[in-house]
């Protein structure tokens, strides 16, 4: 019998939203007025729980690292936003999404959460439209939408290709209201560095002020933890370089039982990496998938001779391409999901087809469309794309295809929540990509930035008073009391610590070591082998690391090495988590491909009879194995079948 | 692609360790750069050599490293976001460099922006002008169907291409009077541009002009540098529309 409990709603599942909804208790306003909650992150989930919270009356103190709530890395999401709104005609509907989104992430989330976010998904274009988003228009003046992959319908909504960053201007803008109405306190470039409990309940956090080097206590009655993925752990990934793990990590620490963090989203189109010197890789949207065509040589002779430089993509005629999406996935073609599509380049690649001079690239070529529809037409649909590929590379993708490789984007696995979003904390919340419960095994594009805003604008302003509506007579959080005066001596301790060992190795080259250990046995294929020997490898590093880490600079002064000293210590131990999951989950499902787990062509195969489950693993202590608790999924609507998109 | 290294670049770096600190250029010599490594990432390597000699690094801000997120900042040889157009320094990258090379890099300097270490600016100004009128005063929930007003192309474009700043500062920084009028004018343009934010616009402009004015930026005196500056070819065309909004107001009290 689990200890977890999901509460998901009693009923049907297109009714247990309003019956929940009906059944859960609500804090009257002048009592919101007592209440504090603390809101970590700045991205669409954060920023759009901070600024509801505020306008419903609570009193809310937002933090982030960086120096404007505006630049959280939701900003550099590109396609668009999913929402059931059936504008096109084409047969969408909430039950549609949600099929979708279930069977996208191959049956790993859980039903009732996802049917949840499908309903509400409508209700964001409407507040997004509302706050001045400029999305894009048709001539008649309405909206818009075009198609991502993995479903059959045009639902997504977008401003071109900077969908993330006009939804988190727009979720920045109602922020920003309510502090200049007083209602957030904004802290920027603040980093969350310990959760506080006071008898096992969220009351604050620890945080270090990243200007002064101060350390700081912050109270209040609830927690809300929307800090993102832990795709950095690979160190190379489409993440900000900022992005991390650690207010998850600290909460992990102190009882948040972590979910699915094997569970990571590989995007198949990326700009390839480059030398050894590259800090980072760069999205090119899946929105390209539209209109863009995927393809490599038919023949090896023709592929090593473009890896040479002899010859160049347009001097292979179309009857020598091998368009392999469309060769191998006819129904869906260049839109199969994201986990498909990077398995298959990597199938490509591995062959001998890579295109590049380190064999390590596909094509995608937008020659057909510029052609079928004209380059103006492309230019307005993907320009910034192409500017922004263009400036990279050097090359012009309106003359020659783009060259792409699948690369680490996102993380589906996180903190555990309940159907409230409260992890097994009681009063700290997990909302975003920082949970783990809509998106299962593999989340189809575009639907990010529904979640974040779903979970932010139309789920925890509700489920939160449910939890606060019994802690009401509790009294402004004292900051003196000894838990906090512990938690800040803790760490303080943790970052003198990493400061002392004055080793000779800066973080980053850890960091590199880590994320390659991450590459190689805890990427796009796994086995029990590479697993076992990347635990081994990890915990490795992890001595070393604190043996020979050189943090330069001073503890009270701006010191971005000591930051990042303190996100690669939680790296370290949360990769080593990662690749414990992947080595118990011997199935492969959505982005968790298990070679042991293969259909003869080459296919994941799920196990549904031992794996039907969510991983939540509980900490023990850095040297001790984790506890694993297993929630088992129930699907009492979607009848699990293997996910095919030929 | 063929790789070619830059043997042998010289950085010429502010260095400043706190905002009351007094500052000044050091140099430092970076070497076999491969043309294909981003600006940021010459940066990163030359911290790694600091580091590894004892000194402390230079304290820069960047995050996204695409583009879009605004963190970055840094006057590279006299040019906001470098010799490049159309980007942010985290896009610009050593192609644009030759060998033997001094690079000057500076922070924004803006007496509105102080520096808080080395090339590391505060850009609260920004934030607070944004919290004085950048918004549509809706609260979650209750508002209608986003296909209730319907919105001509031309104008949802014209939004977009507004709304598509990323609050870098450059405009600000590259102005002879320091002056953040492209900033304001790309929120109060954005709005002007939709019905959603008509009923406040001549609310809007005035406090975001109101509160430009009172944190020390400077006027506008039309040179278009902000737009030639700004990463995201922000036309000046939208402080014309500024101008108007501001003074429809105005005329209006």
């Amino acid at each position: 019998m689990s200890i977890l409990n999901s509460k998901i709603p009693e009923g049907p599942i297109a009714q247990k939203w309003s019956n929940h909804k009906a059944k859960i208790k609500v804090v009257s306003p002048n009592n919101k007025r007592k209440l504090e909650i603390i809101v970590i992150g700045t991205g669409l989930a954060g920023a759009s729980a901070a600024a509801s919270l505020s306008e419903l009356g609570y009193n809310v103190k937002v933090f982030c690292y960086q120096d404007s709530p505006r630049r959280a890395h939701s900003i550099a999401a590109q396609g668009g936003i999913n929402a059931a709104k059936n504008y096109q005609n084409d047969n969408d509907s909430v039950y549609r999404l949600f099929y979708d989104t279930v069977k996208g992430g191959d049956y790993r989330s859980r039903e009732a959460n996802v049917h949840r976010l499908a309903e509400v998904s409508p209700n964001i274009i409407d507040q997004c439209v509302a706050q001045g988003v400029p999305f894009a228009r048709e001539y008649g003046g309405l909206l818009s939408n075009r198609s991502f992959g993995g479903v059959l319908v045009s639902r997504t909504f977008y401003a071109r290709g900077q969908t993330g960053q006009q939804l988190l201007l727009g979720a920045y803008s109602a922020l920003n209201r309510q502090i200049a109405e007083g209602g957030v306190k904004m802290y920027t470039r603040h980093e969350m560095i310990d959760l506080v409990t006071i008898d096992g309940k969220a009351r604050g956090i620890i945080a270090r002020d990243m200007v002064t080097g101060e350390v700081k206590r912050f109270g209040a009655h609830a927690v809300v933890i929307a800090s993102g993925g832990y795709g950095n752990v690979f160190f190379l990934s489409t993440n900000a370089m900022g992005c991390n793990c650690s207010a998850s990590w600290v909460c992990y620490k102190k009882g948040a039982f972590f979910a699915n963090p094997c569970f990571v989203q590989i995007h198949p189109t990326c700009i390839p990496v480059h030398g050894s010197q590259q800090s980072k890789l760069t999205l090119m949207s899946e929105s390209l998938r539209n209109d863009g065509r995927v393809w490599t040589p038919k023949t090896k002779e023709d592929a090593e001779k473009l890896r040479k430089g002899i010859i160049g993509p347009n001097d292979i005629k179309d009857e020598d391409r091998d368009f392999y999406l469309e060769r191998r996935y006819p129904s869906y073609g260049n839109l199969v999901p994201r986990d498909v599509a990077s398995r298959a380049a990597k199938e490509r690649c591995d062959a001998g087809f890579g295109v590049n001079s380190e064999g390590k690239a596909v094509f995608l070529d937008f020659k057909y469309s510029i052609e079928r529809l004209g380059r103006h037409t492309i230019e307005k649909r993907y320009g910034n794309l192409f500017q922004m590929y263009e400036k990279i590379t050097d090359h012009d993708p309106y003359t020659e295809p783009m060259q792409i490789y699948p690369a680490i984007h996102y993380t589906m696995g996180g903190t555990w929540v309940d159907y409230n979003l409260m992890t097994t904390i009681p009063g700290l919340y997990a909302l975003g990509e920082a949970n783990f419960s809509d998106h299962g095994a593999n989340r189809l594009g575009a639907s990010a930035l529904m979640q974040g805003l779903a979970d932010g604008y139309f789920v925890l302003p509700y489920t939160i008073g449910d939890y606060l509506a019994d802690e009401i007579m509790v009294p402004k959080i004292d900051t003196n009391r000894p838990e906090f005066v512990e938690a800040e001596k803790a760490a303080v301790g943790r970052l003198e610590n990493l400061f002392n060992i004055k080793g000779k190795t800066p973080v980053d080259h850890f960091h590199k070591k880590l994320g390659q250990i991450m590459w190689d046995n805890v990427g796009m294929a796994r086995n029990a082998e590479g697993l076992t020997k990347a635990i081994k490898e990890i915990q490795e590093l992890r001595v070393e690391f604190y043996k020979d880490l050189l943090v330069p600079g001073e503890l009270k002064n701006v010191n971005p090495e000591l930051e990042k000293a303190g996100r690669v210590a939680d790296f370290i131990e949360l990769g080593e988590l990662l690749a414990r999951d992947a080595l118990n989950r011997n199935e492969s499902c959505g982005g968790h491909f298990r070679e042991e787990s293969a259909t003869d062509e080459g296919e994941a195969k799920r196990d549904d009879v031992n794996f039907a489950y969510v991983a939540a693993w509980e900490f023990k202590g850095v040297d001790k194995e984790p506890v694993l608790h297993k929630e088992d999924l129930v699907f009492e609507t979607i009848h699990l079948t293997q996910r095919s998109y030929k | 692609m063929a790789d070619i290294i830059l043997k042998k670049i010289y950085v010429k770096v502010w260095r400043q360790n706190s905002p009351k600190a007094k500052g000044k250029f050091e140099t430092y010599t970076v070497e076999n750069v491969s043309q294909g490594t981003s600006f940021l990432e010459m940066i990163d390597i030359l911290n790694d050599q600091l580091i590894m000699g004892g000194k402390d690094p230079i304290a820069f801000d960047h995050d996204c490293r695409e583009g879009i997120c605004g963190m970055c900042s840094l006057y590279v040889n006299g040019h906001a976001h470098g010799p490049d157009t159309m980007v942010t320094t985290c896009q610009l990258h050593m192609r644009r460099f030759t060998d033997g090379q001094t690079i000057t890099v500076e922070p924004w300097r803006v007496g509105a922006f102080p520096v808080i270490k080395d090339v590391m600016v505060d850009r609260t100004a920004f934030e607070k002008i944004q919290q004085a009128g950048g918004f549509v005063s809706v609260n979650t929930g209750g508002v209608p169907d986003g296909n209730t007003i319907p919105i001509f192309q031309d104008d949802a474009e014209e939004a977009m291409d507004a709304a598509a700043c990323i609050g870098c500062g450059a405009c600000a920084a590259t102005c002879k009077n320091s002056s953040a009028m492209l900033f304001v004018a790309a929120k109060v343009s954005q709005f002007a541009k939709l019905p959603q934010g008509q009923v406040e616009a001549k609310r809007r402009a005035k406090a975001m002009v109101a509160k430009m004015d009172e944190l020390g930026f400077g006027g506008c005196t039309n040179t278009g540098a902000c737009e030639l500056a700004c990463p995201k070819s922000i036309s000046i065309a939208h402080i014309a529309r500024l101008n108007r909004e501001y003074l429809v107001a105005k005329l209006a009290d």
